[in-house]
Protein backbone atom coordinates (compact mmCIF):
# COMPACT_ATOMS: atom_id res chain seq x y z
CA UNK A 1 0.00 0.00 0.00
CA UNK A 2 2.59 2.59 0.99
CA UNK A 3 4.72 2.26 -2.11
CA UNK A 4 1.64 1.68 -4.78
CA UNK A 5 0.75 5.70 -3.20
CA UNK A 6 3.81 6.98 -3.00
CA UNK A 7 3.83 5.65 -6.96
CA UNK A 8 0.74 7.39 -7.33
CA UNK A 9 1.94 10.33 -6.02
CA UNK A 10 5.41 10.52 -7.95
CA UNK A 11 3.54 9.73 -11.34
CA UNK A 12 0.22 10.27 -11.14
CA UNK A 13 -0.16 13.45 -8.72
CA UNK A 14 -3.52 14.95 -8.54
CA UNK A 15 -2.09 18.36 -7.53
CA UNK A 16 0.30 18.31 -10.22
CA UNK A 17 -1.64 17.47 -12.89
CA UNK A 18 -4.17 20.39 -12.25
CA UNK A 19 -1.67 22.69 -11.93
CA UNK A 20 0.32 21.78 -15.51
CA UNK A 21 -2.16 20.40 -17.14
CA UNK A 22 -2.75 23.77 -19.33
CA UNK A 23 0.85 23.87 -20.42
CA UNK A 24 0.70 20.28 -21.60
CA UNK A 25 -2.51 21.31 -23.62
CA UNK A 26 -0.87 24.35 -25.12
CA UNK A 27 2.19 22.29 -25.74
CA UNK A 28 0.09 19.19 -27.38
CA UNK A 29 -1.57 22.41 -29.57
CA UNK A 30 2.13 23.25 -30.52
CA UNK A 31 3.20 19.58 -31.52
CA UNK A 32 -0.23 19.04 -33.37
CA UNK A 33 0.48 23.00 -35.26
CA UNK A 34 3.89 21.98 -36.28
CA UNK A 35 3.62 18.54 -37.00
CA UNK A 36 0.75 19.35 -39.94
CA UNK A 37 2.42 21.67 -41.42
CA UNK A 38 5.86 19.55 -41.92
CA UNK A 39 3.53 16.90 -43.06
CA UNK A 40 1.91 18.88 -45.72
CA UNK A 41 4.99 20.91 -46.40
CA UNK A 42 7.34 17.93 -46.62
CA UNK A 43 4.66 15.72 -48.55
CA UNK A 44 4.27 18.37 -51.10
CA UNK A 45 7.87 19.11 -52.18
CA UNK A 46 8.59 15.35 -52.27
CA UNK A 47 6.03 15.20 -54.65
CA UNK A 48 6.74 17.95 -56.43
CA UNK A 49 10.40 16.58 -57.00
CA UNK A 50 9.67 13.27 -57.68
CA UNK A 51 7.55 14.99 -60.62
CA UNK A 52 10.87 17.07 -61.74
CA UNK A 53 12.83 13.83 -61.39
CA UNK A 54 10.00 12.21 -63.38
CA UNK A 55 11.46 15.04 -66.64
CA UNK A 56 15.11 13.24 -66.78
CA UNK A 57 16.85 15.70 -66.79
CA UNK A 58 20.52 14.91 -65.94
CA UNK A 59 22.16 17.57 -63.81
CA UNK A 60 18.32 18.16 -62.06
CA UNK A 61 18.30 14.88 -61.14
CA UNK A 62 21.52 14.54 -59.97
CA UNK A 63 21.32 17.40 -57.39
CA UNK A 64 17.54 15.66 -56.40
CA UNK A 65 19.46 12.37 -55.61
CA UNK A 66 22.30 14.55 -53.67
CA UNK A 67 19.36 16.18 -51.90
CA UNK A 68 17.52 13.24 -51.15
CA UNK A 69 20.45 10.99 -49.82
CA UNK A 70 21.87 13.54 -47.68
CA UNK A 71 18.59 14.28 -45.90
CA UNK A 72 17.83 10.66 -45.59
CA UNK A 73 21.40 9.89 -44.20
CA UNK A 74 22.36 12.65 -41.31
CA UNK A 75 20.15 12.31 -37.98
CA UNK A 76 17.48 15.19 -37.70
CA UNK A 77 18.76 16.29 -34.22
CA UNK A 78 22.05 17.35 -36.43
CA UNK A 79 20.66 19.35 -39.06
CA UNK A 80 18.15 20.93 -36.08
CA UNK A 81 21.33 22.01 -34.60
CA UNK A 82 22.91 23.29 -37.30
CA UNK A 83 20.64 25.58 -38.32
CA UNK A 84 19.44 26.48 -35.38
CA UNK A 85 23.44 27.97 -34.16
CA UNK A 86 24.49 28.07 -37.83
CA UNK A 87 22.20 30.49 -39.76
CA UNK A 88 22.44 33.12 -37.00
CA UNK A 89 26.11 33.58 -37.71
CA UNK A 90 25.98 34.40 -41.11
CA UNK A 91 22.87 36.80 -40.52
CA UNK A 92 19.98 35.04 -40.53
CA UNK A 93 17.62 34.57 -37.39
CA UNK A 94 14.51 32.13 -37.50
CA UNK A 95 12.72 31.39 -34.69
CA UNK A 96 12.95 28.24 -33.36
CA UNK A 97 9.64 26.21 -34.48
CA UNK A 98 11.17 27.42 -38.03
CA UNK A 99 13.72 25.81 -37.78
CA UNK A 100 11.75 22.98 -36.66
CA UNK A 101 9.41 23.01 -39.17
CA UNK A 102 12.24 23.52 -42.33
CA UNK A 103 13.98 21.24 -41.11
CA UNK A 104 11.58 18.37 -40.13
CA UNK A 105 9.81 19.47 -43.77
CA UNK A 106 12.80 18.67 -45.48
CA UNK A 107 13.67 15.10 -44.23
CA UNK A 108 10.31 14.63 -44.93
CA UNK A 109 10.04 15.87 -48.02
CA UNK A 110 13.28 13.63 -48.64
CA UNK A 111 12.16 10.72 -47.88
CA UNK A 112 8.73 11.26 -49.57
CA UNK A 113 10.69 12.00 -53.09
CA UNK A 114 12.52 8.68 -52.63
CA UNK A 115 8.92 6.84 -52.02
CA UNK A 116 7.19 8.78 -54.60
CA UNK A 117 9.71 7.99 -57.01
CA UNK A 118 9.70 4.20 -56.58
CA UNK A 119 5.88 3.98 -57.02
CA UNK A 120 6.31 6.18 -60.91
CA UNK A 121 8.57 3.62 -61.55
CA UNK A 122 6.94 0.81 -60.92
CA UNK A 123 4.07 1.73 -63.57
CA UNK A 124 4.93 -0.27 -66.07
CA UNK A 125 5.84 1.29 -69.18
CA UNK A 126 3.23 -0.10 -71.34
CA UNK A 127 0.69 1.97 -69.15
CA UNK A 128 3.06 5.30 -69.99
CA UNK A 129 2.82 3.96 -74.01
CA UNK A 130 -0.45 3.12 -73.75
CA UNK A 131 -1.88 6.82 -72.89
CA UNK A 132 0.81 8.82 -75.00
CA UNK A 133 -0.25 7.13 -77.97
CA UNK A 134 -4.00 7.89 -76.71
CA UNK A 135 -2.49 11.76 -77.61
CA UNK A 136 -2.13 12.76 -73.90
CA UNK A 137 0.93 15.42 -73.13
CA UNK A 138 3.88 14.27 -71.08
CA UNK A 139 2.59 15.73 -68.06
CA UNK A 140 -1.08 14.84 -69.17
CA UNK A 141 -0.12 10.78 -68.88
CA UNK A 142 2.04 11.63 -65.14
CA UNK A 143 -1.12 13.63 -64.06
CA UNK A 144 -4.06 11.48 -64.84
CA UNK A 145 -2.41 7.83 -65.50
CA UNK A 146 0.83 7.28 -63.85
CA UNK A 147 0.38 9.26 -60.78
CA UNK A 148 -3.03 7.58 -59.66
CA UNK A 149 -1.58 4.12 -59.77
CA UNK A 150 1.38 5.11 -58.04
CA UNK A 151 0.37 7.00 -55.67
CA UNK A 152 -2.02 3.97 -54.29
CA UNK A 153 1.68 1.63 -53.46
CA UNK A 154 2.75 5.01 -52.12
CA UNK A 155 0.73 5.05 -49.18
CA UNK A 156 1.96 2.12 -46.72
CA UNK A 157 5.25 3.05 -46.83
CA UNK A 158 4.75 7.13 -46.90
CA UNK A 159 2.53 6.78 -43.61
CA UNK A 160 4.65 4.87 -41.84
CA UNK A 161 7.93 7.40 -42.79
CA UNK A 162 5.22 10.69 -42.12
CA UNK A 163 5.04 9.37 -38.40
CA UNK A 164 8.22 8.38 -37.65
CA UNK A 165 9.30 11.80 -38.73
CA UNK A 166 6.50 13.61 -37.28
CA UNK A 167 7.46 12.02 -33.92
CA UNK A 168 11.05 13.95 -34.45
CA UNK A 169 8.78 16.94 -33.36
CA UNK A 170 10.22 15.65 -29.52
CA UNK A 171 13.30 17.36 -30.98
CA UNK A 172 12.42 21.11 -30.68
CA UNK A 173 12.60 20.90 -27.53
CA UNK A 174 16.95 20.50 -27.65
CA UNK A 175 16.12 24.19 -29.19
CA UNK A 176 13.15 25.31 -26.76
CA UNK A 177 10.34 25.01 -29.29
CA UNK A 178 7.35 24.82 -26.54
CA UNK A 179 5.77 21.52 -27.71
CA UNK A 180 4.73 18.49 -25.42
CA UNK A 181 8.46 17.42 -24.30
CA UNK A 182 9.39 21.24 -23.48
CA UNK A 183 6.12 21.87 -21.40
CA UNK A 184 7.00 18.23 -19.97
CA UNK A 185 10.50 18.25 -18.83
CA UNK A 186 9.85 22.22 -17.75
CA UNK A 187 6.93 21.31 -15.60
CA UNK A 188 8.82 18.27 -14.49
CA UNK A 189 12.09 20.74 -13.08
CA UNK A 190 9.78 23.28 -11.72
CA UNK A 191 7.60 20.58 -9.52
CA UNK A 192 10.22 18.53 -8.43
CA UNK A 193 7.72 15.74 -9.62
CA UNK A 194 7.35 13.22 -12.35
CA UNK A 195 4.17 13.90 -13.29
CA UNK A 196 4.45 16.00 -15.97
CA UNK A 197 6.85 13.73 -17.97
CA UNK A 198 3.93 11.09 -17.25
CA UNK A 199 1.42 13.71 -18.68
CA UNK A 200 3.76 14.47 -21.73
CA UNK A 201 4.07 10.35 -22.58
CA UNK A 202 0.35 10.00 -22.57
CA UNK A 203 -0.61 12.86 -24.89
CA UNK A 204 1.91 11.67 -26.91
CA UNK A 205 0.39 8.22 -26.92
CA UNK A 206 -2.45 9.85 -27.32
CA UNK A 207 -1.99 11.90 -30.21
CA UNK A 208 0.05 9.09 -31.83
CA UNK A 209 -1.73 5.32 -31.23
CA UNK A 210 -4.84 6.16 -33.86
CA UNK A 211 -1.92 6.94 -36.39
CA UNK A 212 0.53 4.07 -36.04
CA UNK A 213 -3.50 1.47 -35.80
CA UNK A 214 -3.80 3.21 -38.88
CA UNK A 215 -0.37 2.77 -40.19
CA UNK A 216 -0.72 -0.90 -39.52
CA UNK A 217 -4.06 -1.09 -40.96
CA UNK A 218 -3.33 0.88 -44.60
CA UNK A 219 -0.05 -1.80 -44.25
CA UNK A 220 -2.23 -5.20 -44.27
CA UNK A 221 -4.36 -3.73 -46.74
CA UNK A 222 -2.40 -2.41 -49.58
CA UNK A 223 0.49 -5.32 -48.53
CA UNK A 224 2.24 -7.00 -51.50
CA UNK A 225 0.85 -10.52 -51.11
CA UNK A 226 3.64 -13.81 -51.71
CA UNK A 227 2.77 -17.38 -52.21
CA UNK B 1 30.35 33.81 -48.66
CA UNK B 2 33.69 34.19 -46.48
CA UNK B 3 31.58 34.16 -43.45
CA UNK B 4 30.07 31.19 -44.55
CA UNK B 5 33.39 29.46 -44.80
CA UNK B 6 34.43 30.94 -41.71
CA UNK B 7 31.16 29.78 -39.97
CA UNK B 8 30.42 26.50 -41.35
CA UNK B 9 34.02 25.06 -43.06
CA UNK B 10 36.49 26.56 -40.57
CA UNK B 11 39.31 24.27 -41.02
CA UNK B 12 41.26 25.56 -38.23
CA UNK B 13 38.64 24.88 -35.91
CA UNK B 14 37.60 21.12 -37.19
CA UNK B 15 41.16 20.26 -37.16
CA UNK B 16 41.05 21.41 -33.10
CA UNK B 17 37.86 19.62 -32.69
CA UNK B 18 38.93 16.58 -33.93
CA UNK B 19 40.33 14.71 -31.05
CA UNK B 20 36.67 15.45 -29.19
CA UNK B 21 34.75 14.23 -32.25
CA UNK B 22 36.73 11.46 -32.12
CA UNK B 23 36.10 10.54 -29.05
CA UNK B 24 32.52 11.00 -29.88
CA UNK B 25 32.30 8.49 -32.66
CA UNK B 26 33.93 5.97 -30.58
CA UNK B 27 30.85 6.04 -28.52
CA UNK B 28 28.59 6.39 -31.29
CA UNK B 29 30.20 2.85 -32.53
CA UNK B 30 30.24 1.50 -29.05
CA UNK B 31 26.17 2.28 -28.32
CA UNK B 32 25.38 0.88 -31.98
CA UNK B 33 26.75 -2.49 -30.79
CA UNK B 34 25.00 -2.08 -28.09
CA UNK B 35 21.37 -1.00 -29.53
CA UNK B 36 21.43 -3.33 -32.88
CA UNK B 37 21.95 -6.40 -31.68
CA UNK B 38 19.91 -6.16 -28.63
CA UNK B 39 17.15 -4.86 -31.04
CA UNK B 40 17.59 -7.59 -33.55
CA UNK B 41 17.52 -10.03 -30.86
CA UNK B 42 14.07 -8.25 -28.65
CA UNK B 43 12.97 -7.35 -32.28
CA UNK B 44 12.18 -11.47 -32.95
CA UNK B 45 10.94 -12.40 -29.39
CA UNK B 46 8.44 -9.86 -30.00
CA UNK B 47 7.26 -10.69 -33.57
CA UNK B 48 7.46 -14.28 -32.79
CA UNK B 49 5.26 -13.67 -29.51
CA UNK B 50 3.13 -11.39 -31.39
CA UNK B 51 2.32 -14.43 -33.47
CA UNK B 52 1.43 -16.62 -30.46
CA UNK B 53 -1.19 -18.84 -30.31
CA UNK B 54 -2.66 -17.51 -27.36
CA UNK B 55 -5.10 -14.19 -27.77
CA UNK B 56 -3.87 -12.65 -24.54
CA UNK B 57 -0.30 -12.85 -25.17
CA UNK B 58 -0.74 -11.99 -28.86
CA UNK B 59 -2.41 -9.03 -27.85
CA UNK B 60 -0.43 -7.78 -25.10
CA UNK B 61 2.63 -7.68 -27.20
CA UNK B 62 1.13 -6.15 -29.99
CA UNK B 63 -0.41 -3.09 -28.06
CA UNK B 64 3.42 -2.91 -26.25
CA UNK B 65 4.55 -2.44 -29.92
CA UNK B 66 2.30 -0.27 -30.88
CA UNK B 67 2.88 2.00 -27.76
CA UNK B 68 6.15 1.87 -28.05
CA UNK B 69 6.12 3.29 -31.85
CA UNK B 70 3.93 5.61 -31.17
CA UNK B 71 5.86 7.54 -28.03
CA UNK B 72 8.60 9.48 -29.72
CA UNK B 73 12.37 7.82 -28.89
CA UNK B 74 13.56 11.34 -27.19
CA UNK B 75 10.60 11.31 -24.81
CA UNK B 76 11.08 7.69 -24.17
CA UNK B 77 14.66 8.26 -23.32
CA UNK B 78 14.43 11.50 -20.89
CA UNK B 79 11.03 9.08 -19.09
CA UNK B 80 13.74 6.83 -18.49
CA UNK B 81 16.79 9.01 -17.44
CA UNK B 82 14.79 11.81 -15.80
CA UNK B 83 11.37 10.65 -14.91
CA UNK B 84 12.72 7.03 -13.14
CA UNK B 85 14.86 8.40 -10.76
CA UNK B 86 11.57 10.03 -9.11
CA UNK B 87 10.60 6.12 -8.68
CA UNK B 88 13.88 5.34 -7.04
CA UNK B 89 15.86 3.73 -10.41
CA UNK B 90 18.83 6.08 -11.04
CA UNK B 91 19.64 4.51 -14.31
CA UNK B 92 23.64 6.10 -16.26
CA UNK B 93 23.08 7.89 -19.35
CA UNK B 94 24.35 4.85 -21.04
CA UNK B 95 21.84 2.38 -19.33
CA UNK B 96 19.13 4.96 -20.09
CA UNK B 97 19.69 4.81 -23.62
CA UNK B 98 19.97 0.79 -23.80
CA UNK B 99 16.95 0.75 -22.03
CA UNK B 100 14.81 3.42 -24.54
CA UNK B 101 16.64 2.13 -27.25
CA UNK B 102 16.01 -2.17 -26.52
CA UNK B 103 12.29 -0.75 -26.43
CA UNK B 104 11.78 1.25 -29.13
CA UNK B 105 13.74 -0.68 -32.05
CA UNK B 106 12.58 -3.81 -30.60
CA UNK B 107 9.31 -3.09 -31.50
CA UNK B 108 10.23 -1.55 -35.33
CA UNK B 109 12.47 -4.87 -35.85
CA UNK B 110 9.47 -6.86 -34.51
CA UNK B 111 7.11 -5.35 -36.59
CA UNK B 112 9.54 -6.24 -39.78
CA UNK B 113 9.96 -9.44 -38.85
CA UNK B 114 6.39 -10.24 -38.08
CA UNK B 115 5.63 -8.87 -41.88
CA UNK B 116 8.91 -11.03 -42.93
CA UNK B 117 7.20 -14.30 -41.29
CA UNK B 118 3.26 -13.51 -42.79
CA UNK B 119 4.82 -13.48 -45.90
CA UNK B 120 6.30 -17.06 -45.78
CA UNK B 121 3.16 -18.84 -47.63
CA UNK B 122 1.33 -21.35 -45.06
CA UNK B 123 2.13 -24.12 -47.24
CA UNK B 124 6.17 -23.64 -46.16
CA UNK B 125 4.68 -24.58 -42.81
CA UNK B 126 2.62 -27.53 -43.76
CA UNK B 127 5.52 -29.02 -46.20
CA UNK B 128 7.95 -28.71 -43.42
CA UNK B 129 6.19 -30.00 -40.76
CA UNK B 130 4.80 -33.18 -42.74
CA UNK B 131 8.98 -33.98 -43.68
CA UNK B 132 8.94 -34.74 -39.58
CA UNK B 133 10.45 -31.00 -38.87
CA UNK B 134 9.24 -29.48 -35.43
CA UNK B 135 7.89 -26.59 -34.49
CA UNK B 136 10.56 -24.96 -33.99
CA UNK B 137 12.79 -26.65 -36.29
CA UNK B 138 10.50 -25.11 -39.39
CA UNK B 139 10.81 -22.12 -37.81
CA UNK B 140 14.30 -21.76 -37.65
CA UNK B 141 15.63 -23.53 -40.50
CA UNK B 142 12.36 -23.01 -43.18
CA UNK B 143 10.13 -20.30 -42.13
CA UNK B 144 13.05 -17.10 -40.63
CA UNK B 145 15.43 -17.49 -43.87
CA UNK B 146 13.06 -16.61 -45.98
CA UNK B 147 11.49 -14.35 -43.65
CA UNK B 148 14.78 -12.24 -43.53
CA UNK B 149 15.52 -12.17 -46.82
CA UNK B 150 11.66 -10.72 -47.69
CA UNK B 151 12.44 -8.27 -45.56
CA UNK B 152 16.31 -7.34 -45.55
CA UNK B 153 15.84 -4.13 -47.09
CA UNK B 154 13.74 -3.28 -44.06
CA UNK B 155 16.07 -4.85 -41.58
CA UNK B 156 19.29 -2.91 -43.06
CA UNK B 157 17.25 0.26 -43.14
CA UNK B 158 16.11 0.09 -39.53
CA UNK B 159 19.33 0.09 -38.95
CA UNK B 160 20.24 3.47 -40.77
CA UNK B 161 17.69 5.26 -38.49
CA UNK B 162 18.94 3.20 -35.21
CA UNK B 163 22.48 4.62 -35.90
CA UNK B 164 20.93 8.62 -37.01
CA UNK B 165 18.86 8.19 -33.72
CA UNK B 166 21.81 7.52 -31.49
CA UNK B 167 22.07 11.45 -31.63
CA UNK B 168 19.65 11.96 -28.87
CA UNK B 169 21.51 10.33 -26.30
CA UNK B 170 23.55 13.86 -26.44
CA UNK B 171 20.38 15.14 -24.96
CA UNK B 172 21.25 12.54 -21.75
CA UNK B 173 24.78 13.73 -22.12
CA UNK B 174 26.21 10.84 -23.24
CA UNK B 175 29.42 11.87 -25.25
CA UNK B 176 28.65 10.52 -28.47
CA UNK B 177 29.14 12.18 -32.04
CA UNK B 178 27.09 14.69 -32.04
CA UNK B 179 27.45 15.67 -27.58
CA UNK B 180 30.97 16.47 -28.71
CA UNK B 181 30.50 18.24 -31.59
CA UNK B 182 27.95 20.48 -29.97
CA UNK B 183 30.34 20.89 -27.12
CA UNK B 184 33.01 21.92 -29.58
CA UNK B 185 30.44 24.25 -30.97
CA UNK B 186 29.13 26.06 -27.84
CA UNK B 187 33.12 26.49 -26.64
CA UNK B 188 34.64 28.16 -29.90
CA UNK B 189 30.92 29.65 -31.40
CA UNK B 190 31.60 28.47 -34.67
CA UNK B 191 29.14 25.55 -36.21
CA UNK B 192 32.21 23.76 -38.02
CA UNK B 193 32.52 20.90 -35.60
CA UNK B 194 28.89 20.24 -36.15
CA UNK B 195 29.58 20.11 -39.97
CA UNK B 196 32.53 17.79 -39.48
CA UNK B 197 29.91 15.68 -37.52
CA UNK B 198 27.53 15.91 -39.91
CA UNK B 199 30.47 14.89 -42.93
CA UNK B 200 30.90 11.56 -40.43
CA UNK B 201 27.36 10.68 -40.14
CA UNK B 202 26.96 10.89 -43.65
CA UNK B 203 30.41 8.96 -44.75
CA UNK B 204 29.08 5.91 -42.48
CA UNK B 205 25.52 6.20 -43.46
CA UNK B 206 25.38 7.15 -47.32
CA UNK B 207 26.94 3.84 -48.64
CA UNK B 208 24.16 2.42 -46.90
CA UNK B 209 21.60 4.49 -48.04
CA UNK B 210 22.44 4.07 -51.45
CA UNK B 211 22.29 0.37 -50.79
CA UNK B 212 18.74 0.40 -49.39
CA UNK B 213 17.55 2.17 -52.16
CA UNK B 214 19.11 -0.44 -54.74
CA UNK B 215 17.98 -3.23 -52.95
CA UNK B 216 14.25 -1.91 -52.69
CA UNK B 217 14.28 -1.01 -56.25
CA UNK B 218 15.23 -4.91 -56.68
CA UNK B 219 12.72 -6.45 -54.67
CA UNK B 220 10.10 -3.78 -56.18
CA UNK B 221 10.35 -5.33 -59.63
Amino acid sequence: MEASSRFLDTFFNWEVIERYLPAIMKGVVVTIEIAAAVVVAGILLGLALAIVRSFQVLVVNALIVVFVDVFRALPPLVLVLLVYFGLPNIGINLPSFAVLWLVLALVLAAFAEEIFWAGILSIPKGQWEAARSTGLSFLGTLAYIVLPQAIRLTVPPLTNRTIAITKNTALGTVIGVGEILNQATTAQSFSGNATPLMMGAIAYVILFIPVVVLGRFLETRFAWRRV
Amino acid sequence: MEAIRQQFFNLAIMEQAFPLILAGLKQTIVICLIVIPLGLVGGLAFALTSLSRFRTVRWTVIAGIDFFRAIPPLVLLIFIYAGLPFAGFRPSPMTAVAIAFFLNTSSYYGEIYRAGIESVGLGQWDAARSTGLRGYQTLTYVVLPQAVRNVLPDLVSNAVEVVKLTSIASVVALPELLYSADMARSVTFNSSPIVLAAAIYLAMLWPVVRLISRLERRIAT
